[in-house]
């Protein structure tokens, strides 16, 4: 057999995290789950976190986390991933515990248990998908679609007489006193999602501090919903969500910014 | 431990307490507020879990994300809050961990008010939540036996890996009278195997109510339903009174059973063999017992404060050996024990000549025609 590579001079420059099981993904091609995904796999590794995290899992496409993460995890009702959250933390102050929510999850039918863990300053995590639309039911209008945008359910583009405007999470949950870390990124180029794992690293960093509420909200991608390739997705959050959702540090308590990561 | 005048409210949250209870999430409601009120003193001062939840969806849902740590956990609330807890509940039968809800029962449906009512037994025993399940479901006549029902249902729920609710009413919930708390008990040490805990050194562990393969989804549901047989041959409880030569049996739970017991006295007083059977585990429903009772005695009267939830299971369970009757107050009334004593008289003089129809319809027109009277 002819070996192509010295032995000796080949290196592992880029592997699975240990964090991730080896399942094969049901995400569509072009969707930026299993980028968000792996960023938090790759912070849990580097942290040293992996065996004393509790994630919980949503409703929506994300509802299938726990097959993708190698962590202890459990499956929340939809919206109440922050509350069941909210549950483990009080019981198990010493671990990690995260949740993974979608944007209908948690702007839409979550929006009271989010706000109140945030308001209480529940030392939780929070990884926020917003893709501005539902994924896992086939594409109708989330609280998050854009004026105009086609889903479903608004299949003439959202109407903003009929249903008002697009919420934007971060600043609002920026607002509540309690909140320690809240921010946006985004996964639509290789810069941005690189912001983005720094950010998510800050946030489970804060809540290993004991410093309190965390969440960083990531513009995604849904190229199947949306009707778009891939590449036409990734162009579809730069100019189209990244005005709506402007990136940006909405909350970074006094604490916080002491911290060195 | 010494008797103590307790409040049922309080004295079920310190039992609870003293039972290891290690984390409690509630929302107030009226008749169960001192509940949650006791906790919020007791629990941190032993720097065990409490908060109060933005809602009761929000506080079921708590103590779903507690429960799967296998900790013991609890929450409290009265109809209108057990009714957002359905959602919570479904989840937690259908991931097979064990907690522990109070509801203390008021007036509805709807708002209602916040009189003692039983008129969420269907809900309770009957599932509520979608999907099947069914929750073990204990109905106390006292203070005292609200307090070991408390302690009794923690053991029930964590040996069955299911819900357990202690079904009280507003007057349980509100009334003061003599009774013993247990010691308290030590913290477990040690936690399930199943349990989700972020422990170094083990394969990961999942907690989930999703099947998405209906085949591993049946596989669930039957292995619930045989857990559930196997509660239904072991946990059937109940309390009997004067019944060892009644011929008419009054059927009734907690508050209503209570009053009842006092009519029964007073018809004994007055020559009448009537006795009392009184369901403490509503779910699973004493079938059998009742069924026994039926074949050896002349009529049968349930009394309940709802229009006749229990009544039904009652009439199933007697499989037509005797004739049923039923008699209710409802929307948050209870009945005086002259009420029922009347009950009593009417069904012990026999079938009443020309009198048809069903015994619910029957009940409605004598109650119309009390209330005319008052």
């Amino acid at each position: 057999m002819l070996n192509v590579l010295p032995t000796t001079s080949a290196q592992v420059v880029y592997q699975r995290p240990k964090s991730l099981t080896e399942t094969v993904t049901h995400y569509c091609p072009g969707c930026t789950h299993g980028v968000s995904q792996r960023l938090v796999a790759e912070v849990l590794d580097e942290m040293g976190l992996r065996e004393k995290t509790i994630g919980v899992a949503s409703v929506g496409c994300s509802v299938f986390a726990y097959n993708y993460f190698d962590v202890d995890f459990v499956e929340a009702a939809h919206g109440r991933a922050p509350a069941m959250a909210t549950g483990i933390k009080r019981v198990f102050p010493d671990r990690i515990v995260f949740t993974y929510q979608g944007d209908g999850d948690l702007a839409s039918i979550g929006m009271a248990e989010v706000m109140h863990a945030a308001a209480r300053g529940e030392n939780i995590t929070i990884v926020f998908i917003n893709n501005a639309i539902y994924g896992m039911t086939g594409g109708q209008m989330a609280p998050t679609t854009l004026p105009g945008m086609r889903t479903t359910s608004s299949p003439l583009g959202r109407d903003i007489e009929m249903t008002g405007m697009p919420i934007r999470m971060a600043e609002i949950l920026a607002k509540l006193d309690a909140s320690s870390f809240v921010v946006r990124r985004s996964l639509h180029d290789a810069t941005n999602i690189r912001k983005a794992k720094k950010a998510i690293r800050t946030a489970f960093e804060v809540q290993r501090q004991g410093l309190g509420f965390s969440l960083v909200e990531l513009l995604s991608t849904c190229p199947t919903n949306w009707g778009m390739t891939p590449n036409e997705a990734l162009s579809f959050v730069e100019g189209q969500m990244l005005p709506y959702f402007p990136l940006g540090d909405y909350k970074v308590a006094d604490a916080v910014k002491a911290l060195k990561i | 431990m010494p008797k103590e005048l307790l409040k049922g409210n309080n004295a079920i949250a310190e039992a609870a307490i003293r039972a290891g209870l290690e984390a409690y999430f509630g929302y107030p409601i009226t008749p169960q507020t001192e509940l949650l009120e006791h906790m919020a003193a007791r629990m941190p001062e032993l720097g065990r879990a409490f908060v109060q939840a933005e809602s009761e969806v929000a506080a079921i849902n708590m103590v779903y994300g507690a429960a799967c740590t296998g900790k013991r956990v609890m929450t409290t609330s009265s109809s209108p809050g057990v009714s957002l807890m359905m959602e919570g509940l479904s989840y937690i039968a259908g991931t097979e961990i064990p907690m522990v809800l109070v509801d203390v029962m008021r007036g509805g449906p709807g708002l209602g008010n916040i009189a003692p009512s039983q008129g969420d037994y269907t809900q309770m025993v009957h599932g509520g939540g979608h999907g099947d399940y069914h929750p073990i479901v204990l109905a106390p006549a006292s203070v005292q036996e609200a307090i070991d029902l408390t302690v009794l249902a923690f053991d029930l729920a964590e040996k069955y890996r299911t819900i357990a609710v202690v079904l009280a009413d507003g007057s349980i919930g509100q009334m003061m009278e003599p009774a013993e708390l247990p010691p308290m008990a030590p913290l477990r040490k040690t936690l399930p195997p199943w349990a989700v805990t972020g422990e170094p050194g083990r394969p990961r562990r999942l907690l989930t109510s999703i099947y998405l393969n209906p085949d591993d989804e049946e596989i669930t549901n039957i292995r619930l339903l045989e857990r559930w047989m196997s509660i239904c041959s072991q946990e059937v409880r109940f309390k009997e009174y004067y019944l060892d030569d009644a011929e008419l049996v009054v059927v009734g739970f907690g508050t209503a059973g209570r009053v009842a017991l006092s009519a029964v006295r007073a018809a004994r007083a007055a020559g009448i063999k009537a006795g009392l059977f009184r369901p403490i585990s509503l779910s699973p429903f004493p079938e059998q017992e009742i069924k026994e009772l039926a074949a050896n005695t002349e009529a049968i009267l349930v009394v309940e404060m709802n229009a006749g939830q229990m009544f039904d299971d009652v009439k199933l369970a007697v499989e037509g050996l005797a004739p049923v009757e039923f008699y209710g107050r409802l929307g948050g009334v209870v009945p005086f024990p002259d009420e029922i004593l009347a009950e009593i008289r009417r069904v012990a003089a026999g079938p009443i000549p020309g009198q048809n129809g069903h015994a619910r319809q029957r009940w409605l027109e004598r109650l119309s025609l009390l209330r005319e009277g008052n």
